[in-house]
């Protein structure tokens, strides 16, 4: 795939803007070139917060996600809001342990993870966002484990390293939630 | 030959264009006297915005700025951060600091920033012909003020050094003026004081000295001092606002 | 050489460090809050000053202060912020002097909002405050140009003692891309500052000033700073071209407006339509001679800008009107797809068939 754009959304503190930083610098790990564009300003002490990310083989022109490949919408609104921004054919992920709303979009992929859920049998709700990301990575190769685990060595300051194994182990509960089909 | 007076060091040889009977030439030459005692400790510059002494590049012997109307303030702050161990001061006319500079003189003093501002109240815009100040005094006729001043249309006249004085950040606020001899020695030791807590590195220190303007007073030159002496100083009571050492008023 | 990602308005904080800036003035707006956020912790590491002011104006001031003093000094802000610093601009353009301004352009007029636009072209390349004088004026469509337009600005200020404005948008300040922290940081051998005020005694005194109540010795000021003014426009022309070599329909944008109308451009290629992008690189100097080149064997040009059409003026000039010149335009800070400009470019070419 020449470039992979990413789209994620969801309340201001589930962690969007990190898990977007995280794709950004598992793509640049990758030797790809990267862009990641955070909402920003009154919308964001509004309560929403989402992030873009394009990882590219090429140079990358517009840094603006017109047709996402991929969504990962942390909430019902963020699924109302960029369900009609994914490209045919997209990736649609789902945190439903927070949306409860059905996609009306057919011509996606969609996937249910109940990331919450699987981060409170972790012992961490606060884990949820990387569920979703584990679930990403899953079905889409361009990211590989290794990356992201690196990328999170970067984003965690060193005084929370110590919560990598727990971020680890989420990124293989969405990755596993992926392989058994839940709530797919 | 034993001299008893000459020309201070810190002024060139230029003629100022103040006009008769103006008390700038002397807050200059007090200024310039007391930059020279500092002697090789006192490298220094100045920073002279816009005002009747915007020329007073002209006359300072030393490395001189000339700023945009009110900002001495802060122009002083980027050159003392970078400079902090020359000898910086402002030279701001009452217009300029109390009324289009009130915001940066007032945070320059908050941040207590180390550097000396001598500031000039003479009551009214000079430069520009004589229009009302924030200084003004109720009833005075300005250009602009023909009917003199009128506390309800154009509000009452500001008191910087006790306005500066309710707060925490200034370390020397001190009232003076020139309109006699002895009040001219009092002002040299309060510039004198000034600079010191500057150079012992005190904080921010600024002396309000209290000038005459004989041309737009419409008074002769004497004339001025005496009406400098029974108006302004009833409403501008001269002493010292705040010391390093807490000493305050009358210590002069 | 090192790759670190980096958001737009902390690849200015930290490339400003690296030109060995150690003062930064500055007043808080969106959308260019983390050069001041950055700054805040990272000058205090390098033993420099980091303030914020009472005011853009107050800032702009202390900027004034110490490039007097010959130290490297910045600001930034946002177009509303840099309005308030205007006056102060025209006075470090007339008493020639050194200063970096980062103008991270937000929606206007008035408070406008706060989402990426480009309607303070004029502003900085036609003036912004009072009186005859230029500002350079450089304009970054990545973070990594924010990174080395940034070195280049403050060697540029010093070599010219001209300030120099660095032009991003909300957009290029909060996206974060890759950055190639360069080997080569800028002028190993900046020019001395013997003009510098440091209070010295035992030399000639040096003095900062812009006023010259004397008419003919403003007139004789102001002939010198227009001759500077002339090699810096011979000298300082930077532009990019992107397919220009053969295209018939030549598109013109900088900044974020390049970045998509380069996305346009290569679907416009793929559907077989000679397309190419030039990109000015210095609004002033306007790079006059790379867009005549450019547009050698083009039959008709396409500005596309985040504003109304200011820019625009620029390429009819450049072109001195003998081709057709279209304009397409967002604002308010909505930024065009490239999909607009595409089809802008389909419609264009069928007009030209």
């Amino acid at each position: 795939m020449e470039a992979f754009r990413v789209i994620v959304s969801g309340f201001g503190g589930q962690g969007v803007l990190l898990v977007g930083q995280i794709l950004a610098y598992a793509g640049m790990f990758s030797g790809k070139h990267v862009a990641w564009i955070p909402s920003y300003g009154a919308e964001m002490r509004g309560g929403t917060a989402n992030c873009s990310v394009i990882i590219s083989e090429g140079e990358i022109s517009s840094p603006l996600v017109e047709k996402a490949d991929a969504l990962l919408a942390f909430n019902g609104p963020s699924l109302e809001k960029f369900e009609p921004s994914l490209r045919e054919g997209g990736l649609l992920l789902m945190n439903t342990s927070m949306v409860t709303g059905e996609p009306r979009r057919r011509d996606v992929r969609s996937f249910g993870i109940p990331a919450n859920d699987l981060a409170d049998r972790l012992g961490n709700s606060r884990v949820a966002n990387i569920v979703m990301l584990g679930a990403l990575a899953e079905l889409e190769p361009v990211l590989s484990f290794e990356s992201i685990m690196e990328a999170m060595r970067m984003v965690l300051p060193e005084r929370h390293h110590h919560l990598l194994p727990l971020n680890q182990e989420a990124l293989k509960a969405g990755a596993e939630s992926i392989k058994e089909g839940v709530g797919v | 030959m034993k001299v008893i007076a000459k020309r201070p060091e810190s002024l060139t040889q230029q003629a100022f264009h103040y006009c008769p009977g103006c008390t700038h030439g002397i807050i200059h030459r007090l200024v310039a006297e007391v930059i020279d005692e500092l002697g090789e400790g006192g490298p220094a510059v100045g920073i002279a915005p816009v005002g009747c002494s915007v020329l007073a590049y002209e006359y300072f012997n030393l490395d001189m700025i000339q700023a945009s109307h009110g900002r001495a303030p802060a122009v002083a702050t980027g050159v003392k951060r970078a400079l902090p161990d020359c000898i910086v001061f402002t030279y701001q006319g009452d217009g300029d600091l109390a009324a289009i500079g009130l915001s940066e003189i007032v945070h320059a003093a908050l941040r207590g920033e180390n550097f000396t501002v001598i500031f000039v109240n003479n009551a009214i815009y000079g430069m520009t012909g004589g229009q009302i100040a924030p200084t003004t005094l109720p009833g005075q006729k300005t250009t602009t003020s023909p009917l003199g001043r009128d506390t309800v249309l154009s509000g009452n006249p500001i008191k910087v050094c006790e306005l500066l004085a309710t707060q925490e950040g200034p370390a020397y606020l001190s009232r003076v003026s020139v309109h006699s001899p002895a009040q001219v020695r009092r002002a040299r030791k309060a510039i004198q004081k000034a600079f010191e807590v500057q150079r012992k590195k005190q904080g921010f220190s600024l002396v309000e000295i209290l000038s005459t303007c004989p041309t737009n007073w419409g008074l002769d030159p004497l004339k001025s001092l005496e009406w400098l002496e029974k108006e302004m100083l009833p409403r501008y009571p001269l002493g010292e606002f705040r010391t390093p050492g807490g000493e305050e008023n009358g210590s002069l | 050489m090192k790759t670190r990602l980096m958001k737009g308005n902390e690849a200015v904080g930290e490339a400003a460090v690296s030109a060995g800036c150690r003062h930064y003035y500055g007043y808080p707006i969106t959308p260019q809050n983390e050069i001041p956020e950055y700054l805040s912790y990272r000058m205090p590491e390098v033993g420099g000053v980091f303030i914020q002011s009472e005011s853009e104006i107050a800032a702009i001031n202390m900027v004034y202060g110490t490039s007097s003093t010959g130290a490297r000094v910045m600001t930034s802000s946002s177009s509303p912020g840099i309005s308030l610093k205007a006056e102060g601009i025209s006075y470090l353009a007339g008493s020639e002097l050194p200063a970096v301004i980062v103008n991270m352009m937000r929606g206007g007029p008035g408070l406008g909002g706060i989402q990426p636009a480009q309607g303070d072209y004029f502003q900085a390349v036609k003036g912004g405050g009072h009186g005859d004088y230029r500002v350079i004026v450089l304009a970054a469509a990545s973070v990594q140009e924010l990174y080395t337009f940034t070195l280049l600005a403050f060697d540029l200020a010093d070599r010219y003692r001209n300030p120099v404005m660095l032009l991003g948008d909300g957009l290029l300040g909060q996206m974060m891309e890759e950055v190639e922290i360069p080997q080569d940081l800028g002028d190993d051998n900046p020019p001395g500052k013997p003009w510098a005020v440091t209070g010295c005694r035992g030399r000639g005194r040096n003095i900062i000033n812009s006023l010259y109540l004397d008419p003919h010795k403003l007139e004789a000021h102001n002939r010198k700073l227009q001759e500077k003014y002339k090699g810096i426009m011979e000298r300082e022309q930077r532009f990019q071209e992107h397919h220009t070599e053969d295209c018939e329909l030549l598109l013109v944008a900088y900044g974020t407006a390049a970045r998509v109308s380069r996305g346009a451009v290569d679907e416009a290629r793929a559907l077989g339509i000679k397309a190419g992008l030039f990109r000015p690189q210095t609004l002033w100097p306007f790079p006059n001679r790379g867009l005549k080149e450019a547009a050698r064997r083009a039959r008709a040009l396409l500005v596309v800008e985040m504003s109304s059409g200011q820019m625009v003026e620029d390429v009819n000039l450049g072109v001195q009107c003998r081709l057709p010149v279209h304009f397409y335009g967002r604002m308010g800070g909505i930024v065009p797809s490239a999909g607009e400009v595409l089809e802008e470019i389909k419609r264009i070419e069928g007009g030209l068939a």
